[in-house]
This record gives C-alpha cells, sequence and structure tokens, in this order.
C-alpha cells in the first residue's frame, strides 16, 4: 500500500502547475473569461502540445494510457488556476464516451482530433425538466432515411458555445424516464437544423442550449449501442465527477491557503487575526475538512483503478463531501477575509463559485448522498 | 499510488480471521462480557496471552522488540479483521503508550525489566498524567516529586485513571522542578502500584461503571532507576508517547464495526409498518457519518503509509483523534436514536424478560462513556490549538 506518485506522474503534475503559474494569473484568467470565446485557443494550443489532451485515450490513438490517477493530478492543478479550457467537456466527456462506447471509425476519426487540439468537444445531456436525472431525456431520434432525426432541446451544454463536435442523448424507446431507450449520436455543431443559443455561468464559463429541429444523423454516428446509451452515460459521468472532485480539491487548497496567509498579515485589535482562537479553530475545520476530501478522492481513484465493484458507491460519497467541505470552506474563506471577501476584485469568490458550480455538475450534494443510500443500504453489503 | 491487495496479503487476511475464530471463543467472550471485575479482567489478560503466544500482541512494535514487523497495509488488514470479528483492542496503557517509551528512550536494564512483562500480559499498566487541578493544560502538573539520596518521595494525585484498580504498575509525570518553563521541570517515573502511600479511590461514571479512579500519593517511595531518561526532560518523553495514543484512540475500525451494528439493527427495527433503515430521514443521518468514516479510514491509511515509510504519527494524529472520537459519538447518538424508549432501560432490570432490547442499555453505557472520547487523550480543542500551530503555523 503507498499513496505515492509514480515519477511520471509527478512530471505530469509539475508541468501542469508550472503552466498555471506561469501563464494563468488571476487577472489572465479574468481577461481570458471576459473574451468573446470565453477560452484561449493559444492555450488550448499548448495543452495539446504538452501532452495533456493525450491522457485517458490509449496508445493506438495516440494517446498517453493513463488512468484515473493522471486525471486526477491534472484537474486538481487546473482547479487551483480556474482553468477556463473546456478539459472536462472535451476530454473526459465528449472523449470519454467516444474512448468508452464510440465505433472504431468514430475513434479512429475524432480522437487523434482531440490530441492534437482540433476539435473542441461537447457532451448534451441536460433537459430543461431533468435536474440531476440522467435518464430522463424528451429529445427524440426517430428512424430517418439516413439515419436518425433529432427533435428537442438540450440545456447547459459545457463548452456548447465553442464545440466542433457534439455527443447527444435522446430517446429511441421507452418513455420520458426509462434507463433503457436512450441512445447517444456524434454530430457536428454545425449540423443543418442545429441552433446554438451561448450564455455565460456564475463560474465565467461559456456554455449553450441547443436546440434540434429535424437534424439528421448518419447511422454511423451512433455512439455505444442502440438504447443502451445510459449505461454508457453514467460510466463517464462516474469518472467525470471523480475529476471534478479533484479540481474541487484543488480550490480548496487555494482557498484555505489564502485565508490562512490572510490572517496572518492582516491585522485588529493590534495582532494579526490569525492569533485569535476563535479564527484559528475555525481555519482547523476547513484545513479538516480539505484532508477529508482528499482522503476520499483517493478512495475514490484507487477504486476506480482496481475497477472494484464499490467504486460508484465511492464517487457518490466523494461528490457528497465535495459539497459538504467545499461550503464550509468557501463561507469560511470568505468570513475570514471579511469585507474584502464580498469584493469582485478578489479571487476568492471566484473560487467560491466554480466550486459552487461543480457542486451542481452532474448532481449535488443530496442527490448522491441518495444515490449512495441506495446502494448501501437496501442491498445488505457489509458496510 | 495503490491501495490493493497482493496474493499474500490476501493470505493474510484469511490467516486472521482463521485464528480470531478460533481462538476468540465462545468461553472467553462469555467472560468477557461479565459484570464481575474480577472475571473481566482475567478474560482480558487471557485474551491478551492468546494473542502473545501467536506474536500479535504487539504490531505497532520495532521487531527487535517484539513487534510483527507488519507493513502498513497488514496492521490495517489486522485492525480491520479484529474490530470486524466483534474483538476489543489491547488495553492500550502497557503496549500501546508506555511500552513504545520504554523502548524508545528506557535504559538496558529497564527495558529488560519491563518490556517482556508487557508483552505477556503479566502486568497491567494505567496512566497517571491528569491531575485534579491539571486536564487540558497538563503541563501546569503539581503531583511533586522530591530527590532523597536514590528515591523520589513523591506527593500529589493523579485523576481519570482508567483501571487503576487493576494496575500493577502505573506511569506518572512529576514535577521535579519548578525553574524555567512548566514543560521543564516534569520528569517520567514508573511506580509500583503496590508501594505504601498509594491509594486508589474510585469514581463511577455516567454510565453507571466503575473504570475510573483517583490515585493519591501519600510520601510514596520510587527508586531513581524507575525514572526514564532525564530528570526534568519527562514532557518530551509523554509528547512522544501523545502521538501515538491520539492515533489509536482514532478508533476508525472499530467505529466501522459499531456503524455496521447500529445499521443491522435498524433494518429490524419497524416504525409504522417499515424498517428505520428504509427511512429517508434514518439514511441520511446514517449516511452523514457513513461518507466521513470512508474518508477517515483513508486519512488513517495514508498517515499508517507514511509511519511505514520511515515518519513519525505528528500532527496529523491530531486530526484523526478529532475526527475519529467525533465519528465514535455519532455512531452512540445514532444508537440512541434506534434504541428508542429501550435506550432508558437499566441493565439487569429486565432480568429474565427479554424484551428483545439488550442494546438499548448497552447503546445509553456507550454513549454515556463515549462522551469521554472527546476530552481525554487532550481535549479536541486542545488537539485543535495543536494543528494551529504544528500545521497551519499560527
Amino acid at each position: 500500500m503507498n499513496f505515492e506518485f509514480s515519477e511520471e506522474q509527478i512530471m505530469l503534475r509539475d508541468s501542469v502547475a508550472r503552466f498555471i503559474q506561469d501563464n494563468y494569473a488571476f487577472d489572465v484568467r479574468q481577461d481570458i473569461a471576459a473574451s468573446e470565446q470565453g477560452i484561449s485557443r493559444d492555450n488550448w494550443k499548448t495543452f495539446a502540445e504538452l501532452g495533456w489532451l493525450s491522457i485517458p485515450f490509449a496508445e493506438e490513438h495516440g494517446g498517453f494510457g493513463g488512468g484515473a490517477v493522471d486525471v486526477m493530478l491534472v484537474m486538481e492543478q487546473l482547479g487551483k488556476g480556474l482553468v477556463l479550457e473546456p478539459y472536462l467537456a472535451t476530454v473526459l466527456l465528449f472523449g470519454g464516451l467516444l474512448r468508452k462506447g464510440g465505433s472504431a471509425e468514430l475513434q479512429g476519426e475524432y480522437i487523434p482530433r482531440i490530441i492534437e487540439g482540433n476539435c473542441l468537444g461537447a457532451f448534451a445531456y441536460l433537459e430543461r425538466q431533468s435536474r440531476y436525472e440522467l435518464a430522463d431525456v424528451l429529445t427524440t431520434a426517430s428512424p430517418s432515411a439516413g439515419g436518425y432525426r433529432l427533435n428537442g432541446e438540450k440545456v447547459v451544454v459545457f463548452n456548447g458555445a465553442n464545440a466542433d463536435q457534439v455527443i447527444v442523448s435522446a430517446r429511441t424507446s421507452g418513455g420520458q424516464n426509462d434507463e433503457d431507450g436512450i441512445s447517444l449520436f456524434l454530430l457536428p455543431a454545425t449540423a443543418p437544423g442545429l441552433e446554438k443559443l451561448p450564455y455565460r455561468m456564475m463560474d465565467g464559463q461559456l456554455v449553450a442550449n441547443l436546440v434540434f429541429r429535424d437534424v439528421e444523423v448518419p447511422a454511423a454516428n451512433l455512439v455505444g449501442e442502440l438504447d443502451q446509451g445510459f449505461a454508457l452515460m453514467q460510466a463517464v459521468v462516474m469518472e467525470a465527477n471523480m475529476a471534478l472532485a479533484a479540481e474541487a480539491l484543488g480550490i480548496m487548497e487555494q482557498l484555505n491557503a489564502k485565508t490562512l496567509e490572510y490572517t496572518k498579515t492582516r491585522k485588529q485589535f493590534g495582532v494579526a487575526i490569525g492569533h485569535f482562537q476563535a479564527l484559528q479553530h475555525r481555519m482547523v475545520d476547513t484545513f479538516m475538512a480539505y484532508e477529508q476530501t482528499k482522503s476520499l478522492l483517493y478512495r475514490a481513484v484507487c477504486a476506480l483503478t482496481d475497477e472494484k465493484e464499490d467504486a460508484a458507491t465511492a464517487v457518490h460519497a466523494l461528490k457528497v463531501m465535495v459539497d459538504r467541505a467545499g461550503k464550509l470552506v468557501f463561507s469560511e474563506a470568505i468570513q475570514l477575509h471579511g469585507g474584502m471577501g464580498l469584493t469582485d476584485e478578489l479571487d476568492i469568490g471566484h473560487f467560491a463559485k466554480r466550486l459552487m458550480m461543480i457542486n451542481t455538475t452532474f448532481g449535488n450534494g443530496d442527490y448522491h448522498q441518495s444515490q449512495f443510500s441506495a446502494l448501501r443500504y437496501n442491498t445488505g453489503a457489509a458496510l | 499510488m495503490d491501495t490493493s491487495f497482493t496474493p499474500e496479503d490476501l493470505a493474510f487476511r484469511d490467516e486472521v480471521r482463521a485464528f480470531l475464530k478460533e481462538a476468540y471463543d465462545a468461553e472467553l467472550q462469555a467472560r468477557l462480557a461479565s459484570g464481575e471485575p474480577q472475571v473481566y479482567k482475567q478474560a482480558v489478560i487471557d485474551w491478551q496471552k492468546r494473542l502473545h503466544a501467536k506474536g500479535w500482541i504487539a504490531p505497532n512494535w520495532p521487531v527487535e522488540y517484539g513487534g510483527t514487523g507488519w507493513d502498513a497495509t497488514r496492521q490495517f488488514i489486522y485492525d480491520s479483521e479484529r474490530a470486524a470479528f466483534g474483538v476489543r483492542d489491547v488495553v492500550p496503557f502497557g503496549l500501546k503508550m508506555v511500552g513504545p517509551v520504554l523502548y524508545t528512550f528506557g535504559t538496558q536494564a529497564q527495558k529488560e525489566r519491563f518490556l517482556p512483562a508487557i508483552l505477556a500480559s503479566d502486568e497491567w499498566w494505567c496512566q497517571g498524567y491528569s491531575e485534579p487541578g491539571s486536564g487540558s493544560d497538563l503541563a501546569s502538573l503539581k503531583t511533586r516529586a522530591v530527590l532523597d539520596r536514590d528515591e523520589y518521595v513523591v506527593t500529589g494525585a493523579k485523576i481519570w485513571t482508567t483501571y487503576a484498580q487493576f494496575a500493577d504498575w502505573i506511569f506518572c509525570l512529576v514535577r521535579t522542578s519548578n525553574e524555567g518553563k512548566k514543560q521543564e521541570g516534569i520528569s517520567f517515573l514508573l511506580i509500583d502500584m503496590k508501594s505504601p502511600g498509594v491509594k486508589v479511590n474510585p469514581i463511577v461514571s455516567i454510565d453507571n461503571h466503575h473504570s475510573l479512579n483517583e490515585v493519591e500519593f501519600n510520601d510514596v517511595r520510587v527508586p531513581v532507576a524507575n525514572r526514564i531518561g532525564e530528570q526534568d526532560k519527562g514532557w518530551t518523553y509523554a509528547k512522544a508517547l501523545l502521538a501515538h495514543e491520539r492515533t489509536s484512540i482514532a478508533g476508525v475500525a472499530d467505529t466501522k464495526r459499531n456503524l455496521g451494528l447500529v445499521r443491522d439493527y435498524a433494518a429490524r427495527e419497524i416504525n409504522g409498518g417499515r424498517s428505520l433503515l428504509s427511512d429517508p430521514m434514518f439514511q441520511a443521518r446514517l449516511s452523514d457519518i457513513d461518507i466521513e468514516l470512508m474518508a477517515l479510514e483513508f486519512t488513517e491509511l495514508r498517515v499508517l503509509a507514511a509511519v511505514a515509510s520511515g515518519g513519525a504519527p505528528g500532527a496529523e494524529s491530531s486530526l484523526l483523534k478529532i475526527k475519529g472520537t467525533e465519528l465514535q459519538q455519532a455512531v452512540q447518538s445514532l444508537a440512541m436514536e434506534v434504541a428508542a424508549y429501550y435506550q432508558g432501560v437499566l441493565p439487569n432490570e429486565l432480568g429474565a424478560q427479554k424484551l428483545g432490547h439488550e442494546f438499548g442499555s448497552k447503546a445509553r453505557q456507550s454513549y454515556m462513556y463515549g462522551r469521554a472520547a472527546t476530552i481525554y487523550g487532550g481535549s479536541n480543542e486542545v488537539q485543535k490549538n495543536i494543528i494551529a500551530k504544528a500545521v497551519l503555523g499560527l
């Protein structure tokens, strides 16, 4: 048993950390967020050159053949920099669905393009009514002459505004909430009948609603088996939740470090405020919340790496912890920064808003706690 | 990063299971459950002797002194299996507290005199740290030891001394100097409980049990040879011990088992035709604890792995102590909710008319005595001060 990283993993982690340090100062980040596309294409090229876009993909497609630990290390560092470029949407969601379910033809066509930095992707799964249920799908795909015809609407599509290619979940059979009968289709964002409505979120990311009006998709663009898209989505979302938790951990580390530093320099009543026990104990609480989150992240990563049966349970637990610990950490960071914590100028509030967005992505803490309970208490398995 | 078990680890786990099944037999379990103090004491000693015969009595000791040489994985496996089988951990005072101090700081003669009897459970130890006037502010202790040729004359009192009524020996922090900082005039003495002038006064706690005591020292004569290390340097040795103590207080494996028991009871409790376990409110409370415990299990593994690769338990042992004891209490609290009315039933009141709820009075006893966990070993508030200083640099 060991919790050490390989030399290769440490090099990867350090290369992302160095990039953030040299190229992603907070004011630079804010300029990128305010730009028209909300991301930097130059940065994306750099990500490709440094090999980060290749991490989870198999070597036969030009990938790095990395695992959950590698993804964790990259996402943790990206979190520290509040990085806006669509690593999650392109590499882990769009790329993840292709990697796990795409036909050899689709993989051969798109994975190398992702790795080269020439294909931005998105996964359109959310609908107005669906909240956190992946299986709640009203968008339809009905058979047509060349394949399938899509109608419906997807909302809050991460990277939806900039994506070149989109994978969309659509109902090919069954009722609104049935797990069976969901299929996934890959199509270009420029497909006729596909309308994009971009907008910005509180964490700076540019998302879009996608409206499908009789959009034609060839049968060859089906990702995974017909009607069996749910399990594929679930597997990819499970890994994405781990990655989001790693990003959250990086953010929590930053918030704790910045808050601690502030309490050592800010003086009131003639002393640094970190001198007061009431504040010290609050910072110990956030330190423990961070350590506990890290432990659960490691647990989930090990379970995913070893493909353990309880990986899903561990990831649900992790997402609950990220929600609870994240709220504690950012609330205390704002409180201990006093009035400054409320300013848009300071980075603290922006870290907080990214954590809030992570909490609501793929299910909040309550949602995952109820999923966790269903897996763990309704089966009679040992704790 | 790798937490998977090798085939050798799995074989070891099977060996642990087989041993526990055979050695922790029904006859022993019945004696351990006895309300008769001497029967209980002898049962504990018998169990520890079986562990000693197997060579597993001191997993945390170095091999040269009788430890097992287990790596972090095996320590984890052993502790998990022990707890899952419902086996209480060894009495900590000799094996987990004074033992490590002896092999780290003791003289050759002291090691030879005391370590074998600790390993064989031939001598029962208790801990003389807290005093009526010194709780969390341990270094303010006042029990005095004055040198008289080759003996110290000890005067004062220790309190909250668990199982002093069973003990053959007590390890004590005593004041040998009032010069300088209060931490600097403290010495570490080993005192024979049969010495003239030692008096044990029982304290009955809110669980209606007698495990706590006050120990008085009235001009007790202690040979200088029973001092650990240098005079006035006892605080250094005590601090090393406290880190070990805090790590073992966390009790993650036992809390995990207790949470499983609470879940099983909740599955059998029926409220309005449905099991309590299926109640969403109950599931929320259970999973709150379950999730924190899953995290703490890995926090403990991280500490174990760090210690196994040459580190010493440091400030992170404070984190384990705080979270571990909070979770122990959370499980005890949930058990009380499951017990409902029967949490109020006093032991032995029901006699032969079994209500099926022995669980209730046991739950209450654990809950009431469990309040101690966030107080002893340095209160959790003191642990937070330690983390603030040692980790956060405040």
